[in-house]
């Protein structure tokens, strides 16, 4: 597997896209940093950003080159090597690479600019999404033999992720209204990463106190350790079994 | 060498493979002949585990093959139409090869001299012609010595004289008791080739038989005769 | 002491009294209690207790005396008894700490409680670990200044309030700090009276608690972290100067709560971090200029139930929300603030913006009828709401704008 992550990580690094990706990123947290006034603010914003342009371009990136390799894919798997460890050699060589990214361009100048609980989390955050949203590509690009309808699938999961979700509970939340439902919020922010990711970074800033009741509960629940170790428990369940079942689906797949 | 049991596939509703049994040993040369579309390629896919069988079971050197992966290393392949990274080149793809394979047994560098590919070494895999490619699939699939080798249609897109080249390697590896099993639609070439014919159709296996055996049952003296007859008459052998 | 001792001579001196022996209480004294010298004294003269430790049970100030306090000597309630009774006018008490007053929501025991008293000065003193701390019922013309009170209880029933001021005319309250009480200041019935330089910190409820009390004063003093803020309700003609107010957060916790006021002046104070600066119910013709909010949850929240609130000259930066409303009537009026949220355009150079500003915020607004809402706090799908309202207001009061709002911050 090792040089299979080798191959794709070579190739990755060299990627005009990915360099393009950490630049955007740099380019973005420094203006923000320098920009705002107040620190606080500028990490709201890169909080903001990284929830918006981490997923997208991890899942869009990932299903793209998983196509684009479909011939080194076909070439490896006549070859005496396991199935999974090709798999798994590209989720590795996309995740090290989109990771590596995302270091340079928002998590370096994010832990240099500012000394807090919430920056270090917002580091390690950027990094999961990454390695979620590289595992929720690899879903659709195992699922749909045809490139348009793997790329149009992981599209519209990266929408249903940053946007459709969230409708839906605001759908759920009007429709229950006069029930208690700060508990079942908090299950069900566990099924989208986007949002139980902003939820833990908020709550490690200052403006968490003035969410109120709602943010007391959460806060009661997400900022204590228990609370970070369960959501990041949960959000690496998110990396794994999507993985999981990429990797069971790819094993039995004709090429 | 390998053992076919009763393999069945199909995709979605087309039904490619039909309980199709056959074994070869070391030393033969099979050529898998049928019209298009019956199933040839995909049965040698299921051989190298790039195609699951719905059912049956596929053996390579006494090896249950199912969920398998080191046997692939006895096996050498060369598919119909090569698929590359396009961005690399051959050099990088034949040293990754032999990266991936790490077999102790010296490269097998033969073909790659014959077809001087060392010339072309720096070319990207992108800019290459079919015939070019066909060249590095068969000195990749030849490159570390396998015991088995399994070649889709090898001749297609090559020169009379890269042809006659891959020809003559084939008969020296067989000669040296390697299993050779062999697609192809140029009947004429595989006369001096092989050692038994397979013939499928409709995904069946219609029949399996020596060379001899086939040329004696038909009457005729050439394989691309025999066949012919076969296809024609029908005939029950 | 210096500064305490010139006042009580001022005092006496003022009110006219009898030129007034001393008398000296001390564990080397002639009197080793003070309620013994209390009862030896006359009307206008001073006790002088040195430093240590006083169990008088009550002690009952009957008369016009000084009582001045060295070394903080201590009178202690022993958990059980009301430490001090002021039951006399001119009354002056000074240099004391009172400690471990009794508890009981009966009779709201306190350190020092003043019955229906006038011309009282309350000074320099601590109070500690006391159920009410400063006790004024029914007293004109007092001062309380400069006195230090705290408790450490963590439950309101379990605790009273710092300074208590009942049915109270001309009173003064300047430059104490209070700490840990269920109220930091309560005013109930309180007329004509001035709150002044003091500081409420901590205190479980109230920084400042206000009802029913006219025509008061309250000016450059420090509320913060209190369990909810500040709270005026049903008074009138109230004057709020220079006070900041920070960082009372929690689900109920404002800035102010003003509640039912009217013709009240709200001038040149700071809102900053608090979960809400301000919230404002029932109210009617409440001036604010010239505030300043920063980093607030929501910087003012104006319920339908208030008009003729007229908010100009203010700041808001850095709040998560500007304006929150539960209606879409609007008989107020923003005009000419700064808004550091505010998108619009200035052509002319006038430092005023050419279009107006819609502060409020339809996924605030969501949040406040479903607070579970805040789970999607800063998500794209809120923003989105937000952006789509602002462009093309639907829900939100089409009204609620400033047509002047500033592009440069004032200096406040």
């Amino acid at each position: 597997m090792l040089k299979v992550v080798k191959y794709i990580l070579t190739d990755i690094l060299r990627n005009k896209v990915v360099i393009g990706y950490a630049l955007l990123l740099l380019l973005v947290s420094l203006s923000v940093f320098s920009l705002e006034d107040n620190s606080q603010k500028g990490m709201l914003s890169l909080l903001n950003i990284t929830l918006f342009i981490v997923p997208l371009v991890c899942i869009v990136f990932s299903t793209i080159y998983l196509y684009n390799s479909a011939e080194f894919i076909e070439l490896l798997v006549s070859q005496p090597v396991r199935r999974s460890s090709i798999w798994l050699g590209i989720w590795f060589g996309l995740a090290i690479a989109l990771s590596l990214a995302f270091v340079a361009g928002a998590g370096l100048p994010l832990l240099l600019l500012r000394h807090d609980a919430s920056a270090v989390l917002l580091f390690f955050i950027g990094i999961i999404l990454s390695l979620v949203f590289v595992s929720v590509a690899m879903v659709s690009a195992v699922i749909s033999r045809d490139k348009a309808r793997g790329i149009g699938m992981s599209v519209l999961l990266w929408l249903y992720f940053a946007l459709v979700f969230d409708g839906i509970v605001l759908f759920f939340l009007f429709q229950f209204a006069d029930y208690p439902l700060e508990k079942a919020m908090m299950v069900l922010s566990s099924f989208n990463p986007i949002d139980l990711a902003r939820i833990l970074v908020l709550l490690q800033m200052d403006v968490s106190a003035l969410m109120g009741y709602t943010g007391a509960i959460f806060k009661d629940f997400f900022g204590t350790a228990l609370g970070i170790g369960v959501s990041f428990v949960v959000l690496v369940a998110w990396v794994v079994l999507p993985l999981w079942y990429s990797v069971k689906r790819f094993e039995h797949k004709d090429l | 060498m390998i053992e076919v049991h009763d393999i069945e596939k199909s995709f979605g509703k087309l039904r490619v493979l039909n309980k199709v049994s056959f074994s070869a040993q070391k030393g033969q040369c099979v050529a898998l002949i049928g019209p298009n579309g019956c199933g040839k390629t995909t049965l040698l896919k299921s051989v190298l585990g790039m195609v699951v069988p719905d059912a049956g079971s596929i053996r390579v050197n006494g090896t249950e093959i199912s969920g398998e992966w080191a046997y692939r290393s006895g096996i050498g392949y060369m598919p119909q139409i090569g698929h590359y990274p396009e961005q690399m080149k051959i050099g990088q793809v034949i040293d990754m090869i032999c990266d991936i394979r790490q077999s102790t047994e010296r490269a097998d560098e033969d073909l790659i001299g014959a077809f001087r590919l060392k010339e072309l070494y720096h070319k990207r895999m992108g800019t290459l012609s079919g015939g070019t490619l066909q060249k590095v699939s068969a000195s990749i699939a030849f490159l570390k010595n396998p015991g088995i080798l399994i070649l889709d249609e090898p001749t297609a897109g090559l020169d009379p004289v890269s042809a006659e080249i891959l020809c003559d390697k084939i008969l020296a590896e067989q000669g040296r008791g390697k299993l050779v099993i062999i697609t192809s639609h140029v009947l004429s070439e595989l006369d001096d080739l092989v050692s038994h014919v397979a013939y499928m159709q409709d995904g069946d296996l219609l029949f399996y038989k020596t060379l001899d055996a086939l040329k004696e049952s038909t009457g005729t003296r050439k394989l691309s005769k025999a066949v012919a007859a076969i296809m024609t008459n029908k005939v029950s052998c | 002491m210096r500064a305490a001792l010139a006042i009580a001579v001022w005092a006496i001196t003022f009110c006219g009294k009898a030129s007034g022996n001393s008398l000296y209480v001390g564990p080397n004294e002639v009197y080793r209690t003070i309620a013994s010298a209390v009862s030896a004294s006359v009307a206008g003269d001073t006790v002088y207790v040195a430093g240590g430790t006083y169990r008088e049970q009550r002690l009952k100030i009957d008369k016009a005396l000084t009582l001045i306090g060295k070394n903080f000597p201590v009178i202690d309630g022993e958990n059980k008894y009301e430490n001090v009774s002021v039951l006399a006018d001119h009354v002056v008490f000074t240099g004391f700490a009172v400690c471990n007053s009794g508890v009981s929501s009966m009779n709201d025991i306190a350190g020092l409680k003043i019955y229906d008293r006038a011309n009282v000065l309350i000074e320099g003193n601590r109070f500690e670990n006391c159920f009410f701390g400063i006790y004024a019922q029914k007293c004109t013309d007092c001062i309380i200044r400069n006195n230090t009170l705290v408790a450490r209880k963590i439950q309101e029933q379990q605790s009273g309030n710092g300074i208590h001021c009942w049915k109270c005319d001309n009173m003064q309250i300047i430059a104490n700090s209070v700490t840990g009480q269920r109220d930091g200041i309560y005013f109930e019935f309180v007329t004509h009276s001035v709150i002044w330089r003091n500081i409420s910190s901590r205190n479980l409820r109230y920084g400042l608690h206000f009802m029913f009390s006219n025509s008061d004063t309250y000016a450059a003093n420090i509320f913060e972290h209190n369990g909810a803020g500040v709270s005026v309700m049903f008074s009138n003609h109230v004057t709020m100067l220079h006070n900041y107010f920070r960082d009372n957060q929690g689900d109920a916790a404002y800035g102010i709560l003003l509640k039912e006021i009217s013709d009240s002046y709200i001038d040149g104070n700071y809102f900053v971090g608090n979960t809400s600066g301000i919230l404002v119910e029932g109210a009617s013709r409440v001036s604010m200029f010239r505030n300043s909010f920063r980093s607030n949850g929501w910087a003012i929240k104006v319920q339908a139930s208030c008009q003729e609130i007229e908010l100009k000259g203010n700041n808001f930066m850095g709040n998560t929300y500007d304006v929150g409303t539960n209606g879409s009537l609007v008989l107020n009026t923003f005009d000419g603030n700064y808004w550091d949220k505010y998108e619009g355009y200035d052509l002319n150079k006038d430092k005023v913006g050419d279009v107006p500003y819609h502060p409020v915020s339809l996924f605030g607004m969501i949040t406040e009828k479903y607070p579970v809402a805040m789970m999607l706090f800063h998500s794209l799908t809120a923003a989105l709401i937000d952006k789509t309202e602002r462009v093309l207001p639907s829900i939100t009061p089409e009204l609620l704008k400033d047509n002047h709002p500033l592009m440069k911050p004032l200096k406040l």
